[in-house]
């Protein structure tokens, strides 16, 4: 390129106007080169976290082998010697299982007042009201998270401790499914990370919903009114029925948002890291929660290898669901968000 | 119609209209409790921050630092709120104009690479904040160890795909013939860009960045990875800086009463300055819409 506009140049019968032409396509060359090297930055940075995170875990898995960190539900890192491999005192798996139970509990909970909540807005409030509503519920996204372990410590355990204790004898006889409502409650467990959780996602999957409910065609509700339909059979035919696809993509997203999030979680769930436990109010441990608590202070042989092997299953737990829920609701809304 | 009574049951006409009646009236009143509750349990969590933190906040806070034993009383977080504006200061500064020309190849020139870079930016949203702190530890703290310089890398990967997301949003909402008349002027494509597009876009874009300024400010999990709760005011980014973030999670958690007390102070401090920016965001983009 520059060869060439030199060479133009020394032909003094060219205009300058050419040459002019001929640095500006420079100067735009430059411009695509360096907002390309940006975009490619994204590519080279999530490509450069999942090789890093591996292998800085690289020494715990070939010491341990790949599988056996989930081929037990116990970690204790003072078990650990520089020598023995067997059996892997670092199974994750009961951490893989508080994620999952965590963030589930948080949807259960959140899924339907999102979908309620984003009924309300967009099919029922008057045009005034939708935009301030709208901007209230977003505004629990804005709360940071280690206020919301702060709050949940004070005020929201307290709060479940009579919810609890009526729902521990009610549903904890149940034979069979008895033990996952079984006592005792200390206040952090599994359950108080889960109503934090739900709080923490509901704005993002009402945002989702909200979105969702108002691509419903106007014509389609209006000839369901038409048909002397009340509005909540109208809401049921020509809203929810179009929308369903959304609002899976908009529940898998709310998780996906859920799975990742840490320090609210570590300071409710307890950080009992020894066994899965079975109750949804017992103590327990999520895989991001064990990485803040024990980071700094991670002494034992191949502890803080097995932490990153630990961050490397958070990673593709998260990058798979988020993958997913794109995917659903992109097929829907043109992947606006 | 004349001979229908006042009150007769118009029920009878249409089978089971009655019953439509009540599960609508139902619906309605459920869908309203939804949006109620949740506005209550937002009213519950600021109340109750506001009241706790009142208690303790004065002016003092925001020029004093913590006292060496947790347990003392007084004190406050003058070293984690000039931290927190240093770390994402920084974190800005790196992520802004990277987002903002990532956004420009995504939707100004198309192409393979913007298709990958596209999703991928919606896969790097829902990389866990934690993991990039340890990422950032490994490439970062590792070999120079703990700044605050490694807590704005950190942020600034946090905040990237927000601000390149929310711009190329924004890019899209300005209109193709302002691009066809500067290139019918014979304007190149990399001049429209950076003189038609962008400006007229300038107002999204200050609220998208605004809006991740607020999440950047609130993250704690990356930045325990990345700096260390020091107790003086440091302005050296090449050493360990605190967060107000880090602050409130390590007092929060200590069991001393006065620690905690001025932890509620900090976590109402950081509450107003995330609502800053995220209401202030909210307000450069209504000026714009009023305008356009």
């Amino acid at each position: 390129m520059a060869s060439r506009s030199s060479s133009s140049g020394a032909g003094a019968v060219q205009p300058a106007g050419i040459r002019l032409h001929g640095t500006r396509r420079l100067g735009d060359r430059v411009f695509r080169g360096g907002v390309s090297a940006a975009a490619a930055l994204v590519v080279i940075l999530l490509a450069a976290i999942a090789v890093f995170l591996i292998g800085q875990g690289w020494p715990a898995l070939r010491h341990y082998g790949v599988f056996s960190f989930l081929a037990s539900d116990r970690w204790a890192p003072s078990d650990a010697t520089a020598a023995s491999t067997h059996p892997n005192p670092y199974g994750i798996l009961q951490f893989i299982y508080g994620t999952a139970l965590t963030s589930v509990i948080g949807m259960l909970i959140a899924l339907p007042v999102a979908v309620a909540a984003g009924l309300f807005i967009t099919q029922y409030a008057p045009a005034w009201l939708r935009r301030p509503l709208s901007y209230l519920v977003d505004l629990l996204a804005a709360v940071p998270s280690v206020v919301y372990g702060f709050w949940g410590i004070f005020a929201l355990i307290p709060a479940l401790h009579p919810v609890v204790n009526f729902l521990i004898p009610t549903l904890g006889g149940i034979p069979g499914i008895g033990v996952v409502f079984a006592g005792p409650f200390f206040g952090v467990s599994y359950f108080a990370a889960g109503v934090v959780l739900a709080i923490m996602v509901l704005p993002i999957v009402t945002a989702i919903c909200r979105e969702v409910f108002a691509t419903a065609p106007a014509d389609e509700k209006e000839a369901a009114l038409a048909l002397g339909m009340t509005r909540w059979e109208m809401i049921r035919l020509a809203v929810l029925r179009r929308s369903r696809s959304g609002i899976i993509g908009a529940a898998i997203l709310g998780l996906g948002r859920a799975i990742g999030e840490t320090i609210a979680v570590t300071m409710v769930i307890g950080n009992s890291v020894l066994s899965i436990t079975k109750s949804i109010f017992g103590q327990g441990a999520t895989l991001s929660s064990v990485i803040a608590n024990e980071f700094t202070e991670a002494v034992e042989p191949y502890h803080f290898q097995s932490l990153f092997v630990v961050a490397a299953w958070l990673l593709v737990i998260a990058v798979v669901v988020n993958i997913a829920g794109r995917f659903v609701t992109r097929q829907t809304r043109g992947g606006l968000v | 119609m004349i001979t229908v009574r006042p009150h007769a049951p118009t029920a009878s006409h249409v089978p089971g209209l009655a019953r439509r009646h009540a599960t609508d009236r139902a619906m309605t009143v459920l869908l309203a409790v939804a949006v109620l509750v949740t506005i209550a349990v937002l009213a519950w969590v600021l109340v109750y921050v506001a009241a706790q933190g009142l208690k303790y906040l004065g002016p003092g806070f925001f020029t004093s630092t913590p006292p060496g034993n947790p347990a003392t009383v007084g004190g406050g977080y003058a070293n984690g709120i000039i931290g927190s504006l240093i770390i994402v200061g920084i974190a800005t500064v790196i992520s802004v104009p990277i987002g903002i020309a990532a956004a420009v190849a995504v939707t100004e020139y198309g192409g393979r690479l913007a298709a990958v870079t596209g999703f991928l930016t919606d896969v790097l949203v829902g990389v866990p904040t934690i993991v990039i702190g340890a990422f950032i530890w490994v490439i970062w703290v590792d070999r120079f160890g703990f700044s605050a310089l490694a807590a704005s890398a950190a942020l600034a990967i946090v905040m990237l795909p927000l601000v390149i997301r929310a711009s190329a949003e924004m890019l899209r909402l300005v209109p193709d013939v302002l691009r066809e008349a500067s290139a019918a002027l014979g304007v190149t494509r990399a001049r429209t860009i950076i003189s038609v597009v962008l400006p007229t876009a300038l107002s999204g874009l200050i609220t998208g960045v605004m809006l991740a300024v607020a999440r950047a400010m609130g993250e704690t999990a990356p930045v325990l990875l990345t700096t260390l709760n020091d107790q003086f005011v440091q302005v050296n980014p090449a050493k360990p800086m605190t967060t107000l973030s880090l602050q409130i999670f390590t007092d929060a958690i200590t069991g001393f009463r006065a620690a905690q007390a001025r932890a509620w102070a900090g976590a109402l401090t950081l509450i107003g300055i995330v609502l800053i920016f995220a209401i202030g965001a909210r307000l450069v983009s209504r000026r714009a819409s009023s305008i356009t």
